[in-house]
């Protein structure tokens, strides 16, 4: 019942259908973190396809999606699986003590010249919304 | 013409050198670029999933607030450019998320997705024209030869985006030749840098950005242009051999105008 609960708010909250999905593969083709992945962006579409919600949550794949958008523009049929890993990892972060970056951490991942920038896009992509 | 323009807490800070060039260059070309006031940071990346109302109201309250003052909002940040014009797109096309935001926040007058959002590369082609800006060009860059690099957030998605083709655009190398430059094509013109990545997997930041710093030093670059403060860091201070020079775009154009001192 849990699967079936995640499955659906994967797909309320991505807005992707995965039933248009060929299994083409040009999604991982272009993904520029295919290597550092377990479950690569089409294994996604598949595996909420069959409700595997849980191995996605775990992984720490849903923490490489550099968030370039390269899948959302080149699947032949726009599938977008981008937005399942958004959606997982959201699933994920939205969890009481579960944010991926802790705001202590920051200060020793500093540098002179790190732009604010990639601070506030990290803490958006690993932290609940705040 | 006076503009809204959003700069962005990294143009206030570690780039800006991006905001002072555009700004001279903008009056240079007569226009105005009138800082919207009290704007909050845009957050860096828009948030795919549909339910994520919060994070995506700062960009909401800036785009209203060009909408109050009548003017077309210009961007300058790749990435403050990507959030603030999805978020727009989710205000004009996305109902849920825009009764959802448009009963947080409670404005005067709600908000669907009305004002126009620009990035400053678009003020340049579309507004002023590359045929006029090469009129005001004092010192070209004959023979210097430029490679233009997108990233990823100018361009995609395309159908949000709708600034260039996003496979093979060209606004970048038009640009370059508007100033009198010769554009240098390279396979990874508009690949990822790897972005915010670096924070934690430098290794992944200097895979992902040396294949572009080598594919533009490859096809004979000798200078990188960029609009985003995260691509110029990762290809600067991640790639491998950083040795083509990266600089903002803004730079290059006012220093072609004449009004880089």
């Amino acid at each position: 019942m849990t699967e079936n609960r995640d499955r659906e708010q994967v797909l309320r909250s991505s807005g992707v259908d995965v039933l248009k999905c060929m299994r083409c593969g040009k999604c991982s083709g272009t993904c520029p973190s295919y290597d550092e992945m377990e479950y690569h962006p089409h294994q996604f579409v598949y595996m909420v396809e069959k409700g595997e919600i849980d191995k996605l949550m775990a992984s720490p794949s849903i923490y490489k999606c550099l968030s370039c958008f390269a899948c959302v523009e080149r699947c032949p049929r726009g599938v977008e699986p981008a937005k399942l890993v958004e959606a997982v990892r959201a699933m994920v972060i939205r969890k009481q003590g579960q944010n991926h970056l802790k705001p202590d951490q920051i200060p020793a991942l500093l540098d002179e010249d790190l732009p604010q920038q990639a601070i506030v896009t990290a803490l958006r992509k690993y932290n609940r919304g705040n | 013409m006076t503009l809204s323009y959003y700069p962005g807490c990294t143009l206030k800070t570690k780039a800006k050198d991006l905001d002072i060039y555009a700004r001279r260059s903008a009056e240079a070309l007569g226009i105005t670029l009138a800082e919207l006031p009290d704007w909050q940071c845009c957050g860096g990346a828009f948030s795919m999933a549909v339910d994520e109302i919060a994070n995506k109201l700062s960009s909401v309250r800036a785009l209203a607030k060009a909408k109050e003052l009548g003017q077309d909002l210009v961007t300058m940040c790749s990435a403050c450019h990507n959030v603030i014009k999805q978020a727009n797109d989710a205000m004009a096309h996305d109902k849920d998320f825009s009764r959802n935001a448009n009963n947080y926040m409670a404005l005067d007058e709600p908000y669907y997705g009305e004002t126009k959002v620009l990035h400053y590369l678009e003020v340049l082609r579309d507004v002023v024209g590359f045929e006029e800006l090469a009129k005001k060009v004092v010192k070209p860059l004959t023979g210097k030869k430029v490679a233009a690099y997108y990233g990823c957030l100018l361009l995609r998605p395309g159908k949000v985006m709708q600034m260039d083709n996003p496979e093979n655009p060209r606004i970048m190398e038009d640009f370059i030749r508007a100033l009198g430059g010769e554009p240098v094509l390279y396979p990874y013109r508009n690949e990822c840098c790897g972005g915010y990545v670096t924070l934690e997997d430098k290794a992944l930041a200097g895979k992902k950005s040396s294949q572009v710093m080598d594919s533009a030093r490859e096809m004979g670059a000798e200078l990188i242009i960029t609009a985003c403060p995260l691509c110029l860091y990762n290809l600067t201070k991640n790639a491998a051999r950083p040795e083509v020079p990266v600089v903002y775009f803004t730079e290059l154009l006012a220093e072609a105008l004449g009004v880089k001192e």
